[in-house]
């Protein structure tokens, strides 16, 4: 069936099934590989990406329940080629990742959360992201760095 | 992993949703934010040939005084239920519970209606509305139905409505802003409750409910009947146990299941000013 939203402010419409997943749909059919199958069951969220303005899970949402939806990704927060989005050039100077592989979820999800939460303490921000697991356990520098995004690095802890 | 292949439907109303299920009887699944039910679907645990997505009606979105009680549109959010100003002042146990759901991203997507009709003893909802004795009103073809909390949740994942009934609504009672306590135990902080126990003042008396304590959520009703009759709140949790037959798993066996009611529903009683 005829599936179509806009995806980092760009249309895109494809025929696709309707079991497939969002996060098929963006890898697959966009071709945007920043959101990851990690746990494939909603626990780890790797696959993070913003449906409307809020966070989701892409690997537990069908495609077509995200029809005629805005979407974001990691690929869609930068402004242009030379400038990373604040969120990214905080974990960037804080080293908020190590492998990488949870990153872009983790970002997507504090990108969301600041949305929601403008002012969050350190509390706030490890609540705010327990959706997100990061298997190098490097959770201190990312709480770190969303906290320096939100401009409010007083809050964080080393 | 992806869902076995099924037909989508998408339906704008209650009553189209329910035409959709009538024409086509067993083979239907409804989705709201399918949480719980797109997992079941990828593990081929549930396997609808027709998908009758309720996701997008907005009539069934809302939370409004009615009379005594709080009317919530049974797709109200789980966000829109941990933000929402009214039910944190008339019956802020709900709302506060609701945050406790699974994690942010679950909450964008998750409804209050989706949770109930899932039925899952593990589930932090269904609980607190068993406590809190909600009515829950289903729409099917001979119209709409109340079913009380109590009788709603009838085994594990099953639940009073028909096959061919939608939920529309879920009546709670005001209760205030607070006195309640919700403990909920588990490994990591979004998982669902290994063992959880809430223990809410409503309507005169202490109720108490428990998480994963057997194949539906639970009313300790020992527990109660001990505050009823003038129990500290370590006298009463002893009983929490009583009646309730948990499994055992990879978490926890029952034993140890049993053990953590007991520590849970005191700590729930002494917390909520018992």
């Amino acid at each position: 069936m005829h599936v179509g939203m806009t995806v980092n402010g760009v249309g895109h419409s494809y025929d696709v099934e309707p079991r497939t997943l969002l996060v098929g749909y963006v890898r697959e059919a966009c071709g945007l590989v920043g959101a990851k199958v990690g746990c494939d069951t909603s626990s780890c969220g790797a696959c993070t990406v913003l449906v409307g303005g809020e966070s989701v899970k892409s690997c537990t949402m069908l495609a077509v329940q995200a029809d005629g939806c805005e979407l974001t990704t990691i690929e869609g927060l930068a402004p242009n080629d030379t400038e990373l989005h604040p969120v990214q050039q905080a974990f960037h100077e804080q080293h908020g990742l190590q492998c990488g592989y949870c990153t872009a979820g983790m970002v997507m999800a504090a990108v969301g959360f600041l949305e929601e939460n403008p002012d969050p303490t350190d509390a706030d921000v490890r609540i705010g992201l327990e959706g997100n697991l990061c298997r190098c356990t490097g959770y201190q520098n990312i709480v770190n760095a969303v906290l320096a995004a939100a401009g409010r690095p007083d809050e964080g802890s080393r | 992993m992806i869902p076995a292949a099924f037909d989508y439907v998408r339906v704008g109303a209650a009553d189209e949703a329910v035409a959709q299920l009538v024409e086509h009887g067993d083979d239907a699944k409804l989705i709201a934010g399918g949480m719980s039910l797109i997992p079941l679907m990828k593990l081929r645990l549930a396997v609808p040939t027709v998908l009758v997505d309720v996701g997008r009606v907005s009539e069934l979105s809302y939370v409004r005084e009615d009379g005594d009680e709080i009317a919530i549109g049974a797709l109200t959010r789980h966000r829109d239920l941990e933000t929402n100003d009214l039910l944190a002042r008339q019956c802020g146990v709900l709302g506060a519970v609701t945050a406790e759901v699974g994690d942010n991203q679950v909450r964008h997507r998750g409804t209050i209606g989706g949770s109930v009709a899932h039925g899952d003893p593990a589930s932090d909802l269904p609980a607190v509305l068993l406590a809190l004795d909600a009515t829950f009103v289903a729409t099917g073809p001979a119209g709409r139905r109340e079913i009380a909390a109590g009788s709603f949740f009838e085994g594990f994942l099953e639940t009073a409505l028909a096959p061919d009934e939608l939920l529309t609504e879920i009546r709670v009672p005001r209760t205030g802003a607070n006195g309640f306590s919700y403990q909920k135990f588990n490994r990591r902080a979004q998982d669902w409750a290994i063992v959880g126990a809430l223990a809410v003042h409503a309507g005169g008396t202490t109720r108490v409910a428990l998480v994963n304590m057997g194949t539906t959520p639970l009313r300790a009703a020992g527990v109660e009947e001990a505050v009823a009759g003038g129990a500290g709140a370590a006298e009463a949790a002893a009983r929490a146990a009583e009646g309730t037959e948990p499994s055992s798993d990879l978490n926890a066996d029952s034993s140890y299941r049993e053990h953590l009611a007991r520590v849970l529903v005191r700590r729930a009683l002494e917390d909520a000013g018992a």
